[in-house]
């Protein structure tokens, strides 16, 4: 079997249970797969363990069972080529905004001189419009320039996937906006792997080409693969008027507000966590 | 709080030291000594003011400002080993500081930052930790002046294990509560176990250890006076005691005066280097 670019296989998570109870399994069983270059979204009600996933994937949690097998190999820690995108920014405060960006690129060529160093960070940091702000430390930066830098301290160590974990969820709808459509045309012009986890289904329809859906914790499931079938370049502006658009949303809004909690106690027998099958409402309400 | 304008707590400082001062020249000037007529031959032998039974009457301000005033003006003079300037005698309770101080600091630092990262060495060496930090300094000194056998190494000593458990205690509080996302960045990079170390936790921590510098080398400061009033020689604190033997009180307001204003540059200088390392979340 051809195995995807990256390739979860199997993984579980279990904390252990408080004073004898038994152990509390997150999520068991976890199949799924991103091809390269592809972006994948991940939805689902809180506590479902998506955070957790995406930081095995990243390398800062470990799986209890299962492996990510990435380019063929599992991964055994952190990497310079999955770069993380944390939900509250985690810029280093004692650093400026430069600081912060310099830090992972020395941190990806070590061997840099100066120059270098400089000349990098003054790259990634037009291509997020942040020259006005350089010097400034993450203080006195809004939220969403905090975020900014922390997507160009991401892509500055030219990573080959990057993991987002709600990155937007705590910027206004304005910012959030701007920031989804920045990140739309990096991803798209870098031909970056890209997972996201997210709670905003407008966001996951203009990012991703793949949406997850899982089921309510705990025991989460991969209840099905949403293909996005709307054609690219999407645009907040012209998405919703797209044929499909409406039928995809209104699918994954059901999902979140009734199928996730019903099939949190019984998937349907034809169910299979190896295997779990693909929907296409755009395509079919558009043919 | 609300904004205070800096004029008017200046102007009110001022007042409330003109009125320290002048209820001080007031209480000084009214002596309480008696005239009682004493046997001369008694006189002679004690001094004629403890003959008449009076006290040696407590300097008015003007005086100690006088005593002040020839301190500072001749501040590193030396007549023989009981007759010091007041600037060396601080000289060398300052160097006896900063030796212990800084001995502590090499320690404690390190360690801490073991401690902090360690939750196992944390458990091990805390309930040492805990029993020791409690003894007072000088209950070390007859041990230390034993073991040293020299009276200023001693109080050198003395000065490094009182300073040691502030900057120990913070140094592992500040690294064992860096923030775990900072952590993990640096493991996203790969930082290596020593970039993390020096560019992360040594940065989140910073604040945190600097205010335990701060507070070891308030204690230091209060500790070495004590100190070097027990063992003696040289130092501030000898001569605080020497002066008491001598009876010379507007001397040891002076000094008093002195190891205040030193003590408040000592802690002012750390609080400047706190806020150099300070920063905002």
């Amino acid at each position: 079997m051809r195995r995807p670019f990256v390739s979860v296989e199997g993984i579980a998570r279990r904390f252990p249970g408080v004073s004898g109870a038994p152990p509390q399994t997150v999520f068991a069983d976890l199949w799924f797969g991103i091809e390269e270059g592809e972006f994948v979204c991940l939805i689902g009600h809180s506590g479902c363990g998506k955070t957790t996933i995406l930081n095995i994937l990243a390398g800062l949690d470990r799986a209890d069972d299962g492996a990510v097998v990435v380019a063929g190999r599992e991964i055994a820690g952190p990497s310079l080529d999955r770069a993380v995108i944390f939900q509250s920014h985690a810029l280093l405060p004692w650093l400026s905004a430069e600081g912060n960006i310099a830090f992972a690129v020395k941190s990806r060529h070590p061997d840099w001189s100066r120059a270098q160093v400089a000349e990098a960070c003054r790259h990634w940091i037009d291509l997020v419009g942040l020259a006005a702000a350089a010097t400034t430390r993450p203080a006195q930066l809004s939220g969403g320039m905090k975020q900014r830098v922390g997507f160009a301290r991401a892509l500055a160590v030219s990573p080959k996937i990057l993991l987002m974990d709600e990155p937007f969820s705590a910027l206004d709808a304005l910012t959030r906006g701007t920031l989804q459509e920045e990140v739309n045309r990096i991803v798209a012009e870098t031909k970056l792997t890209a997972f996201m986890i997210t709670h905003d289904v407008d966001e996951a329809i203009l990012l991703a080409d793949r949406i997850l859906l899982m089921t309510n914790g705990p025991e989460a499931k991969i209840a099905e693969v949403v293909v996005n079938t709307l054609p690219r370049p999407r645009t907040r502006h012209d998405i919703h008027h797209l044929p499909g658009y409406y039928e995809l949303r209104n699918h994954i809004v059901d999902f979140l507000i009734d199928r996730s909690r019903r099939l949190a106690g019984a998937m349907p027998p034809e169910w299979t966590a190896r295997a779990v099958p693909e929907v296409r409402p755009a395509a079919s309400a558009a043919t | 709080m609300r904004a205070t304008r800096p004029a008017a707590s200046l102007a009110l400082a001022c007042l409330l030291f003109a009125l320290f001062v002048g209820a001080w020249q007031l209480s000084s000037s009214t002596g309480f000594g008696t005239a009682e007529v004493a046997d001369p031959e008694y006189a002679a032998l004690v001094g004629a003011a403890a003959a008449t039974g009076g006290q040696t009457p407590f300097p008015s301000p003007f005086e100690v400002a006088a005593r002040l005033w020839q301190h500072l003006t001749d501040p590193f003079y030396v007549r023989g080993t009981n007759d010091q300037g007041i600037g060396i005698q601080l000289a060398y309770s300052l160097a006896r500081v900063l030796a212990g101080f800084t001995l502590a600091a090499l320690l404690a630092i390190p360690l801490g930052f073991l401690i902090g990262m360690s939750p196992l060495l944390y458990g091990a060496l805390n309930p040492f930790i805990q029993v020791l930090r409690p003894i007072s300094p000088l209950a070390w000194m007859p041990l230390a002046l034993y073991t040293i056998r020299d009276s200023s190494i001693s109080s050198i000593f003395v000065i490094f294990i009182c300073s040691v458990w502030p900057m120990l205690l913070n140094t592992a509080f500040g690294v064992a509560t860096v923030r775990r996302e900072w952590l993990n960045v640096a493991r996203t990079l790969e930082c290596g176990a020593l970039r993390t170390a020096f560019r992360v936790i040594l940065p989140a921590a910073a604040p945190t250890i600097m205010t335990g510098m701060r507070i070891s080398i308030g204690i230091a400061w209060l500790v070495i006076v004590a100190a070097e009033m027990l063992v003696g020689g040289t130092g501030i604190g000898y001569f605080v005691w020497n002066q008491w033997n001598n009876l010379s009180l507007a001397d040891i307001v002076t000094a008093i005066l002195l190891i205040g204003v030193i003590g408040m540059v000592l802690d002012q200088i750390l609080a400047m280097a706190t806020r150099a390392v300070a920063y905002q979340e």
